[in-house]
């Protein structure tokens, strides 16, 4: 086979391989874990990096295996694969620079960068994923994989979140799985096609169809934490930072709606499922999502809690972009995608430090805190400008795509609503935050204050992170013109989308 | 390459009689034995997927008194199934028994259950099937008893009448087809045998006498003290392959002689029987309060989807779907064998290390025993049929052919099995993720891990992604409606 | 004549296993249980020498005899081993 065959292979196995290596390693032998996790996520970037030039260059990259008649595990590489595997891989790189630091002291280390790299083994592989079977394998394998992270800690606490993570995903994955065999009875393997593939099939499985759907969105919607499937999110909270970071902004939610995105597109087609009438339901829901998840941020104290309501709110903007037909809305959704995860690793990250280096886990101790810790209180300030859609930031451009869809596809009246009262909860709850940290004195001494200021506010492996993701945040704002930006490939998307 | 049927049981066998010769070396010769038995099913499944199914007469004696010996891709996955979990077994067991006494016997009725086993898989004619039948319940039922234990002699002999009844029924039927149709072959008979008095009072005594064997609701009941109580290798063998023996016979039957005889109403029940099952299986082990029990129960269940494959395989005309809905069946009775031996191998770890398997006391196993808690997720996995397991492409299939043949009550069936057998798999990993004050270790390598983990990567990376060959070896195997014109 | 004495032979083999079939499911007792299922196993012995007899000129099917010598050398072993269990069971109650 030619290395083109390979490639998509390679990028699976590339973090694979050494996340089973670091299981069998011992727990002291601290340098070989980490040049195993850099030089896999280096490897991942390098093989990434090819892959872009080539679908660029309209290669074509196909890893095929069958498993069985009619099941073929097939990993292709299109342009929204290529866009979901460069943030998951660009973003794996800093969470496992951050993770090292952030994890420096805590016991079984082997076990939790094992499968950190099966996580994002699997984000990776469903990214990739040629077909519907292949995705619900990988889909799987996420939930499989999250699982001992959430219950890392092992405390009572861990045990139960990490329970009722598995309640929800498992039960939606059970369901995802009996719509995808469905589908796949009525229309022989599915294999993800720009335009869909189900339109040519007759008049009398339409009704079929909808009910097909209707599974596959509610296995999907409960990664993607669509409201009521939401409930996992803030309970998996227990994980450590960075597994939240990872969980929140890559791989889990991502999964979901990067599925949803998918299966709207490149399954259904958008406009076979505009004419099946199944896109206004999945954008009601996605409506509710946006506002239910901003205003129970609104009454979080606990800074991680609010955060993973932000989430439930914010991951809901892609699904909303593609229920909206039209490619303008579809450009917005899709590099929600990207602008949403790099966004909120930032906060993750953030919030991360303030409870590592200062015990701080309430947003009502922050008072002050941006004194102390600048850099990390620049970030999270960016980070949250942006959820906010403040310009330049990368989140303003999402959501005047979003706006400007709804207007062209005639939806404005109930879409242009959600997104102010949206913008504006989220200001609401973002801007007290950054008020207390740069403009309140601090009160006393930290909660408990574990690393103390030297050259640096905190380790290094800690702060350069979300330094680091807010300035791509920032970047993709500011150039969200140039040549391979997010928008870019976004508006490559849609424009193949709607050419038919 | 036909000899290497006959070294499938014959290096067993000799094995057995050798251990009673040289009781010290038992281990050396156990190991060798089910190593060399292992190297022949390789050769005969190889030999199956190149030249098409085997027969060997024995001594040359033609069948009718002579044994016949004959492989088909069925047989030929079953037994390198056998054979596999065998050798993994007899590491683990190398070093289990600490009494050289219990060793010693250990290994002699191993062996034999081993060579009884093979040759049940590879017996042409349905008395050599009797005899094989016998020995199998004979030697399961000694090795039950093993630790001479209270709880376990009373299981063993349960286990034992129970067995010997059924076998009993299984021989009356072998008297009445004779009776009626002049031979045991059973390719033979498939070509005789026509619907009748005789025919179907023969196919109920020997179909209710395997279904005893195979434990299938509601005559399930002598399963779980016996799967519980014996020792660990032995558990895993009972549980993986004795159990399958039975209903490897019972799909055998159907597909071959008794093909002519099925109706629709019948298979449907047999699928009922299989869902009922599923269902009471799965619930009674997320009520188990011991490790040990929690697999016996899962293996009622895991029994129980089998014989939901049955309606999808026997009473179809679609040959697409009927070789589909074979392949996934027998992907998850081999994901099965070697899961659940993982699980009971993982099981007598935990239970040797903390003294007892109590599962809501198991806090820190996954710090003490990181190889074998990892042991008994993957084995979980593969039991709730997620990928990248064996069950989950089974799964896959029962669930599309019973979509295509519109048996609704299935999905329901499917559904609730899959999201109860999650339930107690995480029940156990919730507890066995608990922190404790164990010193961390990493991985430990170990005579009884290793193995144990071995058959768990196997029931998961192995048949998840390389069990294409398992539908290559069972096509053109007993078209549909039988064989008779 | 010949006939009457072969469904003699089988109808009393049929009756004997229905009887220890029956009688093993019913009872409790072990050694009871164990007896019945020897009666039964004696039962389709008969059965099948019935099956075999095939006139007083001609010589019997061999393989129905074949199969009733092996079918006693199991029932044999598998009693013995019963026994030895149930005596097992019955000296873990001594203690």
């Amino acid at each position: 086979m030619s290395f083109d065959a390979w490639l998509p292979a390679l990028i699976v196995l590339s973090s694979l391989l050494p996340g089973v290596l670091i299981f069998t390693l011992r727990e002291g032998s601290h340098r070989l874990r980490t040049s195993l996790n850099l030089g896999g996520a280096l490897l991942k970037l390098l093989l990434v990096g090819i892959m872009i030039w080539g679908v660029f260059h309209e290669h074509v990259y196909e890893s095929r295996w069958s498993l069985a008649p009619g099941l073929d595990l097939v990993l292709h590489a299109d342009a929204l694969s290529v866009l979901f595997v460069s943030l998951s891989t660009l973003l794996w790189l800093v969470t496992t620079v951050y993770a090292i630091g952030y994890l420096e002291t805590s016991p079984h280390r082997s076990r939790f960068f094992g499968f950190f790299s099966l996580c994002v083994t699997a984000t990776v592989g469903l990214a990739l994923a040629g077909n519907l079977f292949t995705f619900v394998i990988f889909y799987e394998l996420l939930t499989l994989a999250t699982y001992p992270l959430v219950a890392h800690r092992g405390t009572p606490e861990a045990i139960r979140g990490a329970r009722i993570y598995l309640k929800y995903t498992l039960s939606g994955g059970v369901l995802l799985l009996f719509g995808v065999i469905w589908l796949q009875v009525l229309a022989g393997p599915i294999a993800f096609v720009q335009g869909g593939i189900l339109s040519d099939l007759p008049a009398e499985l339409h009704p079929q169809l909808g009910w097909i759907f209707l599974l596959m969105i509610l296995g999907l919607g409960v990664k993607a934490a669509i409201v009521p499937l939401h409930g996992w999110l803030p309970q998996a909270m227990v994980a450590p930072a960075p597994v939240s970071a990872l969980l929140h902004a890559v791989a889990v939610v991502k999964a979901g709606a990067f599925g949803i995105v998918r299966v709207v597109y490149d399954v259904y087609g958008v406009e076979f499922a505009a004419e099946l009438g199944l896109l206004t339901s999945l954008g009601l829901a996605a409506a509710v999502t946006i506002v239910y998840g901003s205003v129970r941020a609104l009454s979080q104290d606990n800074l991680k809690k609010r955060l993973a309501y932000s989430t439930v709110s914010q991951v809901s903007y892609i699904a909303l972009g593609t229920a909206i037909l039209g490619p303008i809305a579809t450009i917005g959704g899709v590099v929600h995608l990207v602008h949403q995860g790099v966004m909120k690793i930032t906060l993750f990250f953030a919030a991360g430090n303030y409870a590592e280096t200062l015990g701080i886990h309430k947003v009502s101790e922050m008072d002050g805190v941006g004194r102390r810790m600048p850099g990390t209180t620049l970030a999270f300030s960016i980070g949250a400008l942006g959820m906010i859609g403040v310009p330049p930031v990368a989140g303003f451009v999402s959501k005047w795509y979003l706006g400007l869809g709804a207007v062209e596809a005639g939806l404005a009246s109930w879409v242009l609503p959600v997104l102010v009262a949206s913008s504006l909860l989220n200001a609401a709850y973002f801007l007290p935050i950054l008020y207390r940290a740069w403009f309140r004195t601090s009160a006393s001494d930290w909660p408990h204050e574990q690393i103390p200021a030297r050259r640096l506010e905190t380790h290094g492996s800690l702060l350069w992170p979300p330094v680091m993701t807010a300035l791509l945040a920032l970047a993709a704002g500011l150039f969200a013109a140039a040549p391979y930006s997010p928008l870019e490939w976004a508006e490559l998307i849609a424009a193949r989308e709607y050419r038919q | 390459m036909t000899d290497s049927l006959v070294w499938s049981i014959a290096l067993p066998l000799s094995g057995a009689i050798l251990s009673v010769l040289l009781p010290r070396a038992a281990n050396g010769i156990g190991l060798a034995s089910v190593l060399g038995s292992l190297a022949a099913a390789l050769a005969v499944i190889w030999t199956v997927a190149d030249q098409g199914p085997l027969t060997y007469a024995i001594g040359g004696w033609t069948p009718g008194l002579g044994i016949a010996l004959r492989a088909d891709g069925l047989s030929a996955l079953l037994l390198l199934l056998s054979a596999l979990v065998a050798v993994a077994a007899s590491v683990y067991a190398t070093a289990y028994f600490r009494q050289a006494e219990q060793r010693q016997r250990f290994w002699t009725l191993w062996l034999l259950l081993l060579s009884a086993l093979h040759a049940l898989f590879l017996a042409a004619d349905l008395f050599n099937l009797y005899v094989t039948l016998e020995l199998l319940g004979l030697s399961a039922a000694a090795l039950t008893a093993l630790s001479g234990q209270r709880e376990a002699l009373e299981a063993a002999l349960r286990y034992l009448l129970l067995g010997l009844l059924g076998s009993l029924a299984f021989l009356a039927g072998v008297a009445l087809l004779y009776t009626g149709y002049g031979s045991l072959d059973i390719s033979t008979l498939t070509h005789r045998l026509s619907p009748g008095l005789t025919g179907w009072s023969a196919a109920a005594l020997m179909t209710s006498g395997l279904l005893i064997k195979t434990a299938l609701f509601p005559l399930h009941f002598w399963l779980p003290p016996a799967h519980a109580n014996a020792p660990a290798p032995v558990s895993a063998i009972l549980s993986a392959l004795v159990v399958k023996a039975a209903f490897y016979l019972v799909l055998r039957l159907w597909l071959e002689p008794f093909a002519s005889l099925s109706t629709p109403e019948l298979v449907q029940m047999l699928g009922v029987l299989g869902a009922i099952a599923v269902i009471w299986g799965s619930w009674q082990a997320l009520q188990a309060e011991r490790l040990k029990l929690l697999a016996a129960y899962s293996t009622l269940a895991q029994i129980g989807y089998l014989f939901l494959f049955l309606p999808l395989i026997l009473e179809t005309s679609d040959e697409t779907l009927r070789h589909a809905a074979l392949g996934g069946l027998l992907l998850m009775a081999l994901t099965h064998g070697l899961a659940k031996s993982a699980l009971f191998l993982a099981a007598g770890v935990v239970q040797q290390h903390a003294g007892h398997d109590r599962i809501a006391e198991l806090r820190g196993t996954a710090q003490a025993l990181p190889a074998t808690t990892f042991t008994l997720a993957l084995a979980g996995v593969a039991l709730i049929g997620l990928p990248p397991s064996g069950a989950f492409l089974g799964k896959w299939q029962l669930i599309a052919g019973a979509l295509q043949a519109e048996l609704w009550w299935m999905l329901g069936v499917v559904l609730a099995g899959s999201l109860l057998a999650a339930g107690y798999v995480f029940r156990l990993l919730g507890h066995a993720f608990g922190q404790a004050r164990y010193p961390a270790r990493s991985l430990s390598i170990g005579r009884q891990e290793i193995p144990a983990l071995g058959l768990g990567l196997a029931a998961t990376l192995l048949l998840g992604l390389f069990s294409a060959p398992v539908w290559s070896l069972l096509a053109g195997l007993a078209p549909a409606g039988g064989l008779n014109p | 004549m010949i006939l009457d004495t072969q469904l003699l032979y089988g109808l009393v083999g049929i009756f004997l296993f229905s009887l220890g079939l029956s009688s093993a499911f019913a009872s409790s007792a072990l050694l009871r249980r164990i007896l019945a299922i020897n009666v039964a196993g004696a039962g389709l012995f008969l059965l099948l020498i019935a099956v075999a007899y095939r006139g007083p000129e001609i010589n019997p099917d061999p393989l129905p005899h074949a199969l009733v010598l092996t079918g006693i050398v199991v029932a044999f072993s598998a009693t013995a081993l019963a026994l030895a269990l149930v005596k097992r069971l019955r000296e873990t109650d001594d203690d």
